[in-house]
């Protein structure tokens, strides 16, 4: 394939900026929090260069961010924000809004820990709090994936079986603020790519007069609407699929759903998504060298949650280690969790022993995704524990079960 | 030329009778005429509030016109998006807030100073009923100092936000204040309101027969008699340059404003004798900062 | 290509007596004496529910109209009266 497109040294919010100018996005309103500070920079300065043309609202927070991203949507354009933490929770009430209007808006997301305390650093609960409201989340390891995932899921959210939103989500400062080759596609393969959106169902318009969201009754359609809503998720899986393989053909670069790394002979595979997932390519590539058949799956598309594919692919191996980035509290590791639910009709279920670290930006290295592969090797797996992992010692000395 | 009756009959309103508003509501009468003056070339943003619950329960709605709702705090900035979005696409559409004293003054403020400030070109128009009324009478910022609520029952100590002000202190084009009480007066100043690029706020009063304790019937009436007895004044402000519009040829007793509803029933002499001092006061405020080039 | 059976939007659309036929609110209806009637419309004007039609002359829309009260009040020729309903 001849080589397209051009090659930058970029994090990855430049590489989502670059994205959104890429997918001629109209109205960009947008607040700025640390780490996604650049991303509305960068876009600014496009708009000031002239290299894109749009309507940028400096909202005066984010959930006035969602609000106008809502209008903007309503009225029929291509709409995207960007935020983090504290901001993505602010907006938490509309992004619900959002999906039930069925508006396939787009948003990057810097996962950052939530306060108190105040910490700007790597952590996906910010993110993972919001998979009940019908956004699709999708998780990426590296600026590349960030750019060209966020074209991609433009294209399935605008599809007439989904029209749902989106969020790409992409580790604080890790990814966000480091730098990586970078294959920026060209404009006509782009445009290509992502025609123009025009709203299939509905939008606001004087010629033809609709009322959006008033009031309803339980024997109205309000439940049918809700199911609606879960259809679009389940079609979005098909549809990413073929996003995935169109973007391929024209740009040469492979997408799914969740991303296998030597699982075939594995009797080991680790799960874990964003930066950590990176990581433990790493460890796997170590741990094979010292013959351990050891493999990783990678989660991409975080929701829909691919149910089918996590269950195929696990099935075959003999014990997993899933590292959350984020805490259920009251519960335990959600990434966990939902591993656990796709395995459970499988006649012989591998062992799953769960795992959270790296919250609040505590570093994880390929050496401690080892340490906790070695760990679930000797667990039994019959409780339902979270490990926390990499806690300070005078946590770790006082005997806490869950603590290693 | 300024409209008359005449011209509003053959104008098209986007208000269809059989709402679920109640007999005598503030907010379908100012509504049905201030439609016809904005035109069919509009969308409305309702955030929550009764207009949410007026509009009738789907599958159907008593509203001619594209209408977004949207949750409690967030009106203007969705109205901000989609005239933006319309600008992207070359379609001049009217983009209006149409929302209550709750989601303007209270809950809806952040938005509101954050559109102002962007100068963004929108109107918004709040309807003022002076407290949560959808939700059942509790007490709202733009409620009234001494009206009794279910959640103030001795009466609201705290006075009313001056909303209209607050707007103006953000230097947009136009602010105006309004009433069901002087039909014409309003729809000069939406008429006006439509011609004007940029924000434009209307602060419009909005009787409410069951939360302020009136029969249905007395609706325009007790609209007139606030702006007769000082209590609501029709002002507004064009680039800061502020023109008292209505100037009542007799000022009417506070007493008589007062008496008339269920609200300040419970209100002493002495309580009257100090708010009544206190619209006069305003007044004549309002009749100085006539008298500035620009009040800010 | 069609929108697909899947989807079910919140979205309604705009109708007459969308609250229902809400003349049957009414306890009081009014009546309006045509032979007072000077027809400065502020009937039609001032009516809350936009139940007072602009034909040649000023007529009610009774499946409508809630009974409220304003015409008659706000009459300048006092040619309304509010007649109770009877059954």
């Amino acid at each position: 394939m001849k080589e397209k497109g051009m090659w930058e040294l970029i994090n990855a919010n430049e590489a989502a900026a670059h994205a959104v100018r890429l997918a001629r996005v109209k109205v960009i309103p947008i607040y700025p929090i640390t780490p996604q500070t650049m991303i509305v920079e960068v876009i600014e300065e496009f708009i000031a260069k002239g290299l894109m043309t749009a309507e940028y609202i400096r909202v005066e927070s984010e959930h006035s961010a969602m609000a106008a991203a809502i209008g903007a949507s309503s009225a029929g354009v291509r709409t995207f924000t960007a935020t983090a933490s504290q901001g993505l929770l602010y907006m938490h009430e509309v992004l619900h809004w959002a999906a039930g209007s069925r508006l396939p808006i787009g948003m990057a997301v810097v996962n950052r820990a939530v306060g108190p305390p105040w910490n700007i650093h790597a952590d996906h609960q910010d993110a993972i709090s919001q998979r009940d409201t019908g956004w699709m989340e999708f998780f990426v390891s590296s600026s590349q994936e960030a750019l060209d995932s966020i074209l991609i899921m433009y294209r399935v959210a605008e599809n007439n079986r989904v029209l749902l939103p989106f969020m790409v989500c992409m580790d604080a400062f890790i990814l966000s603020h480091t730098h990586m080759p970078v294959n920026i596609p060209d404009q006509d393969d782009v445009d290509y790519f992502l025609p123009e959106y025009r709203p299939p169902h509905w939008s606001l318009d004087p010629d033809n007069p609709v009322d959006m969201g008033n009031l309803t009754m339980p024997e109205e359609e309000y439940m049918e609407m809700r199911w609606s809503i879960e259809r679009g998720m389940k079609n979005a899986r098909e549809v990413f699929k073929e996003a995935a393989d169109k973007f391929y053909e024209i740009f040469g670069r492979r997408y799914e759903m969740v991303h296998c790394y030597k699982v075939d002979d594995a009797e080991h595979i680790i799960i874990a998504s964003g930066t950590l997932a990176s990581e433990a390519e790493v460890a796997v590539d170590s741990m094979r060298k010292d013959g351990r058949k050891v493999g990783l799956l990678k989660i991409g598309l975080f929701r829909p949650f691919p149910q089918e594919e996590t269950r195929t692919i696990l099935s075959k191996a003999r014990t997993l280690t899933v590292i959350d980035r984020s805490y259920s509290f009251g519960y335990g590791g959600p990434l966990a969790m939902e591993i656990r639910s796709a395995l459970y009709n499988l006649d012989e279920r591998p062992k799953l022993v769960s795992y959270v670290a790296g919250l609040g930006g505590r570093d994880v290295t390929y050496k401690d995704i080892e340490k906790m592969v070695l760990h679930s090797e000797k667990e039994e797996g019959k409780n339902m524990i979270t490990y926390w992992y990499g806690l300070k010692e005078r946590v770790r000395s006082s005997g806490f079960e869950e603590v290693i | 030329m300024p409209l008359t009756v005449k011209d509003l009959m053959k104008m098209e309103g986007a208000y269809l009778p059989g709402s679920a508003a109640c007999p005598g509501c503030g907010l379908s009468l100012s509504f049905r005429i201030a439609s016809r003056v904005l035109g069919k070339n509009t969308v409305y943003v309702v955030p929550a509030c009764c207009f949410s619950v007026v509009q009738s329960p789907m599958p159907l709605t008593s509203i001619k016109a594209p209408i977004l709702n949207i949750a409690f705090a967030a009106a203007a900035a969705a109205a901000s998006g989609i005239k933006r979005a319309y600008e992207t696409l070359n379609k001049d559409i009217n983009v209006v807030v149409w929302a209550g004293d709750g989601g303007t003054a209270d809950i809806g403020l952040q938005a509101l100073s954050g559109a102002a400030e962007r100068n963004e070109d929108i109107i918004y128009v709040c309807y003022d009923n002076e407290a949560y009324m959808n939700t059942g009478i509790q007490r709202s910022g733009a409620t009234p100092k001494g009206a009794w609520t279910r959640t103030t029952l001795k009466g609201k100590e705290e006075p009313k936000k001056n909303v209209p002000m607050i707007v103006a202190a953000h230097k947009v084009p136009y602010v105006a204040t309004a009433s069901v009480g002087y039909p014409f007066d309003l729809i000069r100043k939406f008429e006006k309101a439509s011609k004007i690029k940029g924000f434009r706020y209307i602060h419009l009063l909005s009787p409410c027969p069951p939360g302020w304790g009136i029969d249905s019937s007395m609706t325009v009436d007790v609209a007139k008699l606030a702006t007769d007895t000082y209590f609501f004044p029709l002002y507004e402000i064009e680039n800061g340059k502020l023109r008292v519009t209505v100037k009542p040829p007799k000022k009417r007793p506070l007493k008589d404003y007062l008496s008339i509803q269920g609200r300040f029933r419970h209100l002493s002499d002495e309580e009257i004798e100090k708010m009544e001092k206190e619209a006069i006061d305003w007044w004549n405020r309002l009749l100085e900062m006539e008298k500035m080039e620009s009040i800010l | 290509m069609g929108l697909s059976k899947e989807l079910v939007l919140p979205i309604s659309k705009p109708s007459r007596g969308a609250s229902g036929k809400t003349g049957t609110w009414r306890v009081f209806k009014p009546v309006i004496d045509l032979q007072k009637c000077v027809k400065c419309w502020q009937c039609w004007l001032l009516c809350p529910e936009e139940t007072i039609l602009a034909d040649d002359v000023p007529t009610v829309d009774y499946d409508y109209c809630k009974g409220c009260g304003v015409c008659a009040k706000i009459c300048p020729a006092k040619a309304i009266t509010m007649v109770e309903e009877r059954e």
